[in-house]
Order: C-alpha cells, then structure tokens, then sequence
C-alpha cells in the first residue's frame, strides 16, 4: 500500500505492552503474574479472531476449536516426547491444519455468513462432546490419556529447546507469553498492511468487487482462516502451559462464546480492541467469580440482555463505537 | 436376525432422538431465519420441567408430555415478547441476545437447582428381543418422534392456523394486510418451537439425566441437523436426522461413540460442501 | 470473425421455459466500441451476465481472444483480461479512491508500477482530488466514476460496462461520455445502456436486442431509421 510510516497507535500499544512485560514481575506477586500470563495468552486467542473476523469478515463462531486442538495438541506432544519445543510446533500446526481442511469445504463451497458461524459453531461443540466422552484407558495417544471430562493433568511445561530438565519458571513464562502477544500484534499489523491483507479487508467489504478485480476470494479467506486457526492454537498451547492441564472446556460454548464477546466489546475491525476487550471482561469474570451473591453466569446473562435491549442502535456499532472511540484509530478503516 | 432388529432400532431411535431435539429448532430458524443459541437451554429447561413435576407426584407421562412443553412454550412466548421481537433483522445482537438468555437460564437453574444430576428413570423397562433386552422407552421415543413429525405436518398443511403461520412467514405484509397479526403470528411460532424442544427435553430426561449445561451437548447436533435439512421443516429435519442418525449410530455401533460422534461432524461437514443450502434446498423444495 | 476479441457462438441461456437469450452470436473487434441495446426484456443483463461470469450459459460458447471462456468463475474471467462494471455500483465503501485503484492495479504489477498506475487513471478519470475519499461517502456519479477508475487500472483487454451512465446528471453523462470515448482509444468496450442521450453519444456500432436475440446491429445513425427498431422499442410486434 502507500507506505506510511507506523501508525502512532501501533508504536504506542507496543511500547505499553513492552513497559508492562518489563515492568509486571518486579511489581506484582505470583498469583498475579500468574493471572496477567493467562490474560496475555487469551489476549493472543482475541487477536486470532480478531483479524479473521474484524479484518476477514469470516463469523467464526468455533475458534475455540482451534484454542482446545492447539491445547490438546501440546499436551498430548508434550507427554509423548516429554520435551516441549515439538509439541509448541504441533499445537500450532494441527489446528492451522484443521482450520485448512474446514476452510477448504467451508470457503470452497461458497457457504456464507450465517452458516459460517452456525458451522464452525458447531464443530467446536462436537469437539466438546468428543472429548468430553474419552475418558477410559482405551482412548490414549501414545502415551497421553485422554480422560475424557476429567482433562489432562500435570503436563509438562514448556522447557529450553533441547533441554528437557530446564523448565520455565513463571516469571519467564510471563516474558515468553508476552513476548509472543508482541510478535503476533506487529505481524498481523505488517500482514494486514501487506498487499495481501489490503485484498483480505477489500473481501470483507465487498466480495464480489474482489473477485471482479480477478481475485481469488476462497484463497484469501481460507489463507486467512487458517492462520486465525494457527494463532488460536499457538494460545492454546499457552493456557495448556499456564496451568500445566487441559479439559474439554476448551472447547466449550462457553469458551467460544468468550472470545466473541472480546472482540465485539473490544471493537470488530481494529487488533487493539480485542485485547481491550479481552482484558475488560476477564478481569470482570474474574470479579464476580469471587464474589458469592449471584451465579457468574446469571450476571452475564443479565448484562447481555440488558446491554442488547437498551441500546436501540445495536450492541455492535455502539460497542465498536466507544470502544474506538476510547481506545482506537480516528478513522473507521484504520488499525491500531 | 435379533441383531438385524436390534440394530434397526438402535438406527430409528438414534434418528428419532436427533429428530426430536432438532424440530423446535428448525421451526424457529426454518419460519423465523432466528439463530436461537438459547435451544439447548429450552430442552434443559422442558427436562427439568419434567422432572419437578414427576417429584411433585405428577404422572411421568403427563409430566413428559403435557407439563415440559407447556412451560417450555410460556417461557419461549415470554422471552419473544421480551427481548426477540425487537431483533428481527438484526442478526448478531440476535445472537448475543439468545446468547444471555442461554447464559441467565443456566445461572438461573443452577441458582434454584444447584449443580448435581437431577434424575428421573426410564419408565416401562425393557424388553427381550431375542438374546438381547432393549429399553422399551426407546421404541416409544421411536413412536412419539414419528407421531410429532405427523402432527406438525398435519397442523402446518390443514389446519388455518397452520396456513396463517406459513403465510406470514412468507409475507408478513401481505398477511397483515388480510387480518392477521404478524407479531401475534411470530410469538406463537417462537412459543411453538419452544414448545416442541421442551417436549424434547422432557422425553429425553431419562435417558441423559439433566444438568443445567446439558443444553451444550444438544445444540451442536440439533444446529448441524437443521442446517444440513435445508428450508424446508419437516422434510429437512426428517432427511438430516435419518441421514446423520443412522451414520452416527451405525458408527457408534461397529466402533466406538467418539467415531460416531466424529461421523456426524464429517458426514455433516461433506454434505453441506456438496448441498450449501442443506438437503431440502436441492431436493423436496418448497415442501414442508 | 478472426482476430475478434470477443465472441460467442450461438449462446443461449434459459430460465426453466423461458429463454432469456436465444442463439446470440455476436463477435467485438480489438478496440472497438459497441452498445448494446433494446427494450427492457430484450436479455441484455442476461447477456451481460453470461459474459462476466455470473451465469452460465445453458448452450452456446464465448470466446476471449480466441481461449473458450465457456462456464468460466467470474475471478478467472476476470484474470485474463475482461474488466467489469455492474449495473450497480460495487465498490468497497469504507476504502478510499486510491485504495480501490491500488487493489486493482496491485494484481498485475508490482508495488512501485501499481502506484504509478493508480497516479495516471486518477488523471484520465479526473479524480485526482478526490483520491483520499472514502468511497462510501461519494455522490452517486462520482461511484460511476471510481468503479470505472478502478476497472481501467486493472489494464483489462476488455471491459464490459453494464449503465455506466445510470442515475447522472446531464452534465455527468457528458462527461461519463467523454471519459468512455477516452478509454476507447486503448481499450474495448461492450456497453449496455438505457439512455439513448449517451448511447448517441458514444456510439459507433450498436447491437439491439429484442426477446433474447440480436435484432440488427449496424451504426447508430441507420439504427435510428430503422423502423423495426423503434416498433420494437414502441412495443408493437415484430422483430425477426
């Protein structure tokens, strides 16, 4: 495109988030850091859909899929080779690979919006159910039990490349987590600036104009997708290390449902506003998890509700207006 | 020969459970073109409606059949009064919308009922066919699957109110304009389809046990089922249910769940590669 | 007819029993410019449609610089050299004007030609001050203009313009004219129009269609007397 200069907002967000990688171990407890190390790497899963829904107009109701196959991906690894660096590689590439296959017949078969998001709903939930039912000696990969709803407890966590016994401690998890929500941030910036990029947003805004233009939409979309899938499950493998477990609710409706509420909240079109998002109503969750009054799930039900009913333009423009309005670009098109 | 029978039962029901917890579903998105993400909490809630009541003393059968889809039906009204009607058109904030409906029925459950297996047994027992026994409930869900699927045929093709309700869908303006009220009209189908996903809920109460979040297992297969079925109600439902019924269980049998499960997924997935629009949007168009 | 850019041969299209166009054969010259006319119904969007892409023909074959395109998706249409225009605008409305000409450009050449690229249409078209407009916000006849713009920077062989002149003013239609004559002189043309003001003031040779088949197709002057023609166009039976 016509080269500019980075964005002020782009240098701006990265220099916040260096400041606080660099900053948060020599300020807070563990249980905090601990805490902020789990927000970055949901952080990373909001991006993920972030770019292929905001930028890729692709309603990807299922990207919790990608999160629980990168999670489950690396744990099954893990405990097979018992060192870390092969299983971060396959929690990447088994659900970019997957994310291709459901691409090809999803992009492939020119299926549009509502059945994009009921389908890829859909198989996150069966993911769900798949698991949720493996528990039993018979269903193993390798070494690794499954145990269905029980999940995958003590896995190994991410070590030294080539040093099995050299663990991560958790203030250098932190610095590894936060390194990578960098990397992700800049990269999908460069991405979306790139030429390919500009042609993915252009899809979004018009699909057939692109394809007037000679462009080859399915490609773009399932290139996309695909990497929205690698990124979910580069998270995943994450969270799985955070708390050195993984059950099906990765895979959950609830889990899914999540991440759409963080770029939405955040702002649909920008790479900030799902990481705003994010943090808002993790924080929120945690919030009211600790306090006893009324069930988590009620209050959100409510708040919904409400928010939905009460703002007559629509919850989505409004959201995506405040929240670009507090923390985002001055032009609707731009990114932060 | 007993296995022949036993595994053509295994088929029907497995079609037949598909079917029924699929058809509320498919009359809300099928009339209404709503994505109700609130569909599995409908058959929770009719599931627990049904089991209160055979607590309370209520017959089982009044309890399945009479008291789940009634409560059912009024909440589904009440919350298309409330919240739905204002949405129409309006796609994602219909989907957040019957998101938090999803999420305050679950908290709300949980609140009242609390998070244990809530149980009710299967009534009649079973039956020997051959060298195996089989659950007579199953052939009755068989039954009451088959009977429902007749019955809203019936309704949607003879009655008046069935002709409304088809004719509003269409056309609300025209339907208006001839007397009837569209938003009268939408509420009662909205109600309908509640209705029929707790009568769902009720009858497959003793089979899966209720649980407030067993709303999740559900909605993945009814979604894919109506999806897949096409425009069309009935005869969508019916053809997506035989189809992923019948390769959900075949698999389920011969191998393991978890195949079967994984079956339905791909089956689905290939199906709607080669049918984008479902079964019915190729093949028995423009029927019910 | 050798050397014709494009062609078809007995091209058909029918909607279950109606045949929308019936036995077309039609063939355009390197450069050269045709109009395409007739009464509503006559099957000029239907043909239209069949040569982007977007419908298939249901017999009959259309040839690009002599490849058969027959049944060919839009985009690989697109990609060997046809530029398209729809009847309504489509463009990309939160981009700007040099955003849609850049993505069009941007495919065949590389980043430094592109922008050269995009400065010249923006020139010829004469939106040079209005490059940095988001689209979405333009006036109607500017959107002619940029989906236009945006199909010339694509360097097409051909480009098939479907109611360029739809919606003007007057002096937008002139100007629409003006502008088409321009691109004229590089490229060629099939137009589709309604309004006879603009048609007369572009055309060379004019193709009339009437119930799904070519009618006559002569200059724009013996067009004009052809009593057939304003029969056709009167409503009276007639044609072949």
């Amino acid at each position: 495109m016509i080269r500019r200069l980075p964005h002020p907002g782009i240098a701006a967000t990265t220099a916040a988030m260096v400041a606080v990688a660099l900053a948060v171990p020599r300020v807070v407890d563990e249980f905090e850091l601990l805490q902020l190390t789990v927000f970055a790497a949901l952080c990373i899963l909001a991006l993920s859909l972030g770019v292929v829904w905001g930028y890729g107009g692709i309603l990807c109701f299922g990207q919790s899929a990608f999160f629980g196959l990168g999670a489950y991906a690396y744990a099954v690894t893990a405990i097979n080779l018992g060192e870390s660096t092969g299983a971060v590689v396959l929690a990447v590439v088994v659900p970019a690979l997957f994310a291709a296959s459901l691409g090809y017949f999803m992009f492939y078969g020119r299926l549009s919006d509502v059945y994009l998001g009921v389908i890829t709903l859909s198989v996150t939930l069966i993911f769900f159910n798949l698991m949720n039912s493996t528990a039993g000696d018979a269903y193993r990969i390798g070494k690794a039990r499954l145990n269905g709803f029980n999940g995958m407890p003590s896995l190994p966590t991410l070590n030294l490349p080539g040093d099995p016994g050299r663990v991560l401690d958790p203030t250098e998890m932190f610095y590894l987590v936060m390194a990578l929500l960098v990397i992700v941030y800049l990269g999908l910036h460069a991405l979306m600036a790139s030429h390919f990029g500009r042609v993915v947003i252009a899809i979004r805004e018009n699909e057939t104009r692109c394809e007037l233009l000679g462009y080859d939409v399915r490609l773009h979309k399932l290139l996309i997708f695909t990497l929205g899938g690698g990124i979910a499950g580069l998270a995943g493998c994450l969270f799985a290390n955070w708390g050195a477990f993984v059950s099906p609710t990765v895979f959950s409706l609830a889990m899914t449902s999540q991440i759409i509420i963080w770029v939405i909240v955040g702002g649909l079109g920008t790479l900030l506003g799902p990481i705003i998002g994010c943090l808002i109503m993790q924080y929120l969750t945690t919030m009211f998890g600790t306090q006893q009054i009324a069930n988590t799930n009620l209050i959100f039900g409510v708040i919904f509700l409400v928010f939905v009913l009460l703002v007559p333009r629509g919850l989505v423009p409004t959201l995506a207006r405040l929240g670009a309005r507090a923390f985002g670009p001055p032009r609707a098109r731009d990114v932060t | 020969m007993d296995l022949a029978a036993i595994l053509v039962i295994e088929v029907l029901s497995g079609i037949a459970g598909l079917a029924l917890i699929s058809i509320g579903l498919a009359v809300i998105f099928g009339m209404m073109r709503v994505i109700n993400l609130a569909h599995g909490e409908f058959l929770m809630l009719g599931g627990y409606a049904a089991i209160v009541a055979t607590n309370h003393g209520v017959n089982i059968w009044i309890a399945m059949l009479v008291v789940a889809p009634l409560v059912v039906g009024v909440i589904g009204m009440i919350a298309e009064r409330a919240i739905i009607r204002f949405l129409y058109g309006r796609m994602i904030d219909t989907l957040l919308a019957t998101w938090g409906l999803s999420l305050f029925f679950i908290g709300l459950v949980t609140t009242i009922f609390g998070t244990s297996v809530a149980g009710i047994r299967a009534p009649l027992g079973s039956v020997a066919i051959g060298r195996y026994s089989i659950s007579v409930y199953r052939l009755v869900l068989i039954v009451v699957a088959a009977a429902i699927l007749a019955v809203i045929f019936v309704v949607l093709r003879r009655t008046r109110l069935g002709l409304i309700a088809r004719g509003t869908m269409e056309n609300p303006d025209m339907a208006a304009a001839l007397g009837v009220s569209p938003p009268r009209v939408y509420a009662m189908t909205f109600g309908i389809g509640a209705a029929l996903s707790g009568l769902a809920g009720g009858l497959l109460a003793p089979i899966s046990g209720v649980l407030p979040t067993v709303g999740a297992a559900y909605v993945a297969k009814a979604f894919i089922t109506v999806i897949s079925g096409g425009t069309a109600i009935l005869a969508g439902t019916a053809a997506a249910a035989g189809l992923f019924g019948s390769v959900n269980q075949l698999l389920t049998y011969f191998t393991t769940p978890v195949i079967g499960e994984a079956g339905l997924l791909a089956a689905a997935i290939l199906l709607l590669r080669v049918l984008p629009h479902g079964i019915t949007g190729r093949w028995f168009r423009g029927s019910l | 007819m050798t050397g014709a850019v494009l062609e078809t041969v007995d091209l058909s299209k029918r909607f279950g029993g109606v045949e929308a166009v019936r036995s077309v054969n039609f063939a355009l010259a390197e450069r050269e410019l045709r109009c395409l006319i007739g009464p509503n119904g006559a099957g000029k969007s239907t043909l239209f449609k069949l040569l982007t892409g977007q419908l298939r023909p249901t017999a009959g074959r259309i040839l690009f610089q002599g490849h058969d395109i027959t049944g060919d998706h839009t985009h690989a249409i697109a990609r060997r050299g046809i530029g398209i225009k729809t009847q309504v605008p489509s463009l990309f409305n939160a981009l700007t004007v040099r955003e849609h000409l850049w993505l069009s450009a941007r495919r065949t050449n590389p980043a430094g030609r592109a922008r050269e690229i995009v400065d010249e249409t923006l020139e010829r078209i004469g939106l040079t001050g209005r490059a940095d407009a988001v689209v979405g916000q333009l006036s109607h006849g500017l959107r002619q203009w940029v989906e236009l713009g945006t199909v010339l920077a694509g360097n097409p062989t051909l480009i098939l313009l479907d109611e360029p002149a739809a919606g003007m003013t007057h002096d937008e239609v002139a100007r629409t004219a003006e502008l088409v004559r321009d691109i004229n002189r590089t490229h060629a043309l099939i137009v589709v129009e309604h309004d006879m003001q603009f048609v007369k003031m572009i055309a060379r040779t004019v193709t009339v269609m009437h119930q799904g088949a070519v009618l006559l197709e002569d200059s724009m002057d013996r067009i004009l007397k052809d009593s057939t023609v304003r029969d056709v166009y009167l409503g009276k039976h007639g044609g072949r």
